[in-house]
């Protein structure tokens, strides 16, 4: 029976069931992931959130929590300007962080 | 002259045929690869620009003013346009002279392929000529001329600070046995040809020194064992040719034609690249130009390393040193041999294997569509100010005030928010991405009914003019957009700004060759001062969206540097023509750091 609504999917993360080999190699390549904050900023300045629903801090909360589905997907929307990486107040170098997370999609497949 | 053997065959040949056989034969296969792996469109531009008899011409005038006369390093150094020019053409003439010889006076040997190279060992002069004596003379001439050349580089590889070269390249192992044979060719060409001077003749040098020799050695003149010396370095100078840095002297004179050809590097290693790699000729200029390698860091992340390791073979080298490159293109610009340093880089970016590729096909424009677009007008301007502007406002302001002033008909294209360019996803190397963001961004722009787009920034401005083929639009960047509008009197500037120093952005300047309207606008504007270093030789700010792996911790260094040459002459505002500079430069600066359109949006009514 549709009632026109549902009972939304719950959102817990069971942090000890994670897989979280993507996040061990990112730190393991961009140590610099670790010093994220999650203020927010990269995705506040970002060119392409508006139009792709990108948001670095997302990703990599994302990454952090095991969801890698919904984090490639806002990756695929990056358009690469570097605007993240200049705002950024931990110096992150974000622009190369993704860069690396896309490089590094599906290489356990392989 | 007469033969003074009925053969025309001495043993001490054999060195140097077997030398002239392996580069010749190594030259000549690798040169039919390159061309063959040029792709089929290339390849009929190159063999059709071979043909076409005006960039033949070119070629031929190229080769000869850079390989042999060394024109642009003269323009550059004088010290060593020198040497280089009198090793080059004055070995080009001691072979050219030495056929010459050949023809006029042993013409049944002519056919022979070492003859004219030992002509003094093979002939005896039998009676004295003035044509002779000619010849001779310019013999030892262009000897001379090229030992002259050989000292100097002597002293070169001693005290390079002399040449004005800060810092070098370290040779290879190999590098080092090909300069030491090529530094002890001709003084033993001098030696054999003066042992032999007394049978075959000789002039101002070879004949005193003959003289001297007799006093000493009597007529025990060891002639056979210097010939023999002579063509045994030959050999191993040309054998160890195509391994060491001296490629570059076969490999520039197919980098011309291709360049010539109007190539671009389509594929990282073959063809047109490889080509560039073969042609660097490790001198290392590019390292004093890099502005990375403020205080002595990075050296080894220079166009010349990328080379040098494209051509080891050495992928985490390459691709660790393609990664920080900050793209500016002042290697470029001091290379003597023209390597396309940003473009090797891009390219080498280009072939890395991502698991994952943005997709911007589903992306929903329409809002942006909407908010710009009219009926086209030729009067219409559209102005786009790109990502970087988004983080220094105050230069889409004052542009915006700009427009007002001048009464232009303009749309401001992102305004509340708008797509990249494409330039920095295509500097990554992610070509499909940015020609994708090329797609969107022309819907934008034909939507918008405008003849003209003006851009504020120096990276949009260059993607624009070179990738996006707007049939019917004029691009624009706004430096030369405001010099128009004040030639055509719709903006007046007062001449009250002050002191200004401006800063070339290398993506206008070297990307996009855009030098003199900036200069033109701040001499109307204030006084203009120029820093030590600018034009093509501008030192980039440190800022740029090319290098993937340097943090902004580690540019500091870079910027100083940059803000120094800008400061010296004490200008009391630095003008620039970039977000990304202004906000850089800003970041350091002891005086005010402003965008061109806010000083002259503050100087004009």
């Amino acid at each position: 029976m549709d009632f026109g609504f549902s009972i939304s999917p719950s959102s817990t993360i069971n942090l000890d069931k994670v897989d979280f080999t993507l996040y061990d190699r990112l730190c393991e390549i961009e140590p610099d992931a670790k010093k994220c904050m999650a203020c927010g900023s990269c995705s506040a300045t970002c060119t392409a959130g508006p139009w792709t629903g990108m948001s670095v801090r997302k990703v990599i909360l994302g990454i952090q929590r095991g969801k890698e589905s919904e984090a490639a997907k806002m990756l695929k929307g990056c358009m690469l300007c570097g605007k993240c990486t200049m705002v950024c107040p931990r110096g992150i170098n974000t622009r190369h962080l993704i860069l690396s997370l896309c490089r590094i999609y599906g290489e356990g497949e392989k | 002259m007469i033969d003074r053997f009925a053969s025309g065959f001495a043993p001490f040949v054999i060195p140097f045929l077997i030398g002239m056989a392996f580069v010749m034969g190594y030259c000549i296969v690798g040169a039919i690869r390159l061309i063959f792996q040029l792709d089929h469109g290339d390849r009929k531009r190159f063999l059709l620009s071979l043909i076409t008899p005006k960039t033949a011409w070119k070629n031929i005038k190229d080769i000869f003013l850079n390989c042999l006369i060394h024109v642009k390093l003269w323009k550059r150094n004088k010290l060593l346009g020198f040497m280089h020019s009198s090793i080059a053409f004055g070995w080009f003439m001691l072979i050219l002279l030495g056929h010459i010889e050949c023809i006029l006076y042993m013409p049944h040997r002519v056919k022979l392929f070492y003859y004219p190279i030992f002509f003094n060992y093979f002939v005896a002069e039998n009676e004295t000529t003035l044509r002779g004596a000619i010849f001779f003379f310019l013999m030892d001439f262009f000897l001379l001329l090229v030992l002259t050349g050989i000292t100097l580089a002597i002293i070169k590889r001693v005290r390079s600070r002399l040449f004005g070269m800060r810092r070098t390249t370290k040779p290879t192992l190999l590098d080092r046995v090909g300069l030491y044979s090529l530094w002890l060719i001709f003084p033993l060409r001098l030696l054999a040809e003066s042992f032999t001077a007394h049978i075959s003749g000789g002039s101002f040098l070879t004949i005193p020194m003959n003289m001297m020799f007799k006093a000493f050695l009597g007529e025990q003149m060891n002639m056979l064992p210097t010939w023999w010396a002579y063509s045994i370095c030959l050999c191993v100078f040309m054998c160890v040719l195509p391994f060491t840095r001296y490629m570059h002297i076969p490999a520039e004179m197919l980098l011309i034609p291709f360049r010539n050809a109007g190539l671009t590097i389509k594929h990282a290693r073959k063809g047109f690249a490889k080509a560039q790699v073969y042609s660097c000729p490790g001198c290392g200029v590019c390292i004093d130009a890099c502005p990375m390698t403020v205080k002595k860091a990075n050296i080894k992340d220079t166009t010349v390393y990328l080379n040098r390791n494209i051509r080891r073979g050495n992928e985490k080298r390459i691709e660790e040193i393609s990664d920080k490159c900050l793209l500016c293109g002042k290697c470029t610009a001091v290379c003597q041999v023209g390597v396309d340093g940003p473009q090797m880089r891009i390219a080498q970016r280009s072939v890395r294997n991502y698991g994952l590729a943005p997709d911007y096909t589903g992306m929903d424009i329409s809002t942006i569509k909407d908010a710009v677009a009219a009926e086209p007008s030729k009067d219409r301007v559209l102005y786009f100010s790109g990502c970087m502007t988004a983080l220094t406002p105050a230069i889409s302001r004052a542009m915006e005030s700009v427009f007002h002033k001048a009464g232009v008909d303009y749309a401001f294209m992102d305004k509340d928010g708008g797509l990249c360019c494409g330039r920095p996803i295509l500097m990554a190397g992610r070509f499909d991405q940015a020609r994708q963001l090329i797609k969107k961004n022309r819907e934008i722009i034909y939507a918008s009914g405008a003849s003209t787009l003006v851009l504020s920034c120096p990276i949009c401005y260059k993607i624009f003019r070179e990738q996006y083929k707007l049939e019917g639009i004029r691009v624009v960047h706004h430096t030369e957009y405001m010099l128009e509008l004040v030639k055509a009197g719709r903006l007046t500037l007062d001449g009250a700004a002050g002191s200004l120093v401006y800063h070339d952005p290398c993506e206008l300047g070297r990307g996009s060759g855009v030098y003199e309207p900036p200069r033109e606008l701040l001499r109307q504007a204030g006084e203009l001062v120029e820093a030590t270093h600018n034009r093509e030789m501008s030192i980039c700010c440190g800022g740029s969206l090319g290098s993937l792996t340097l943090g902004f911790d580690k540019r500091e260094d870079m910027t100083v540097n940059a803000l120094k040459n800008l400061t010296e002459g004490d200008p009391a505002t630095i003008v620039t023509a970039c977000p990304l500079c202004k906000s850089t430069f800003a970041m350091y600066a002891d005086r005010p750091v402003e965008d061109i359109a806010e000083t002259v949006n503050r100087h004009s009514k």
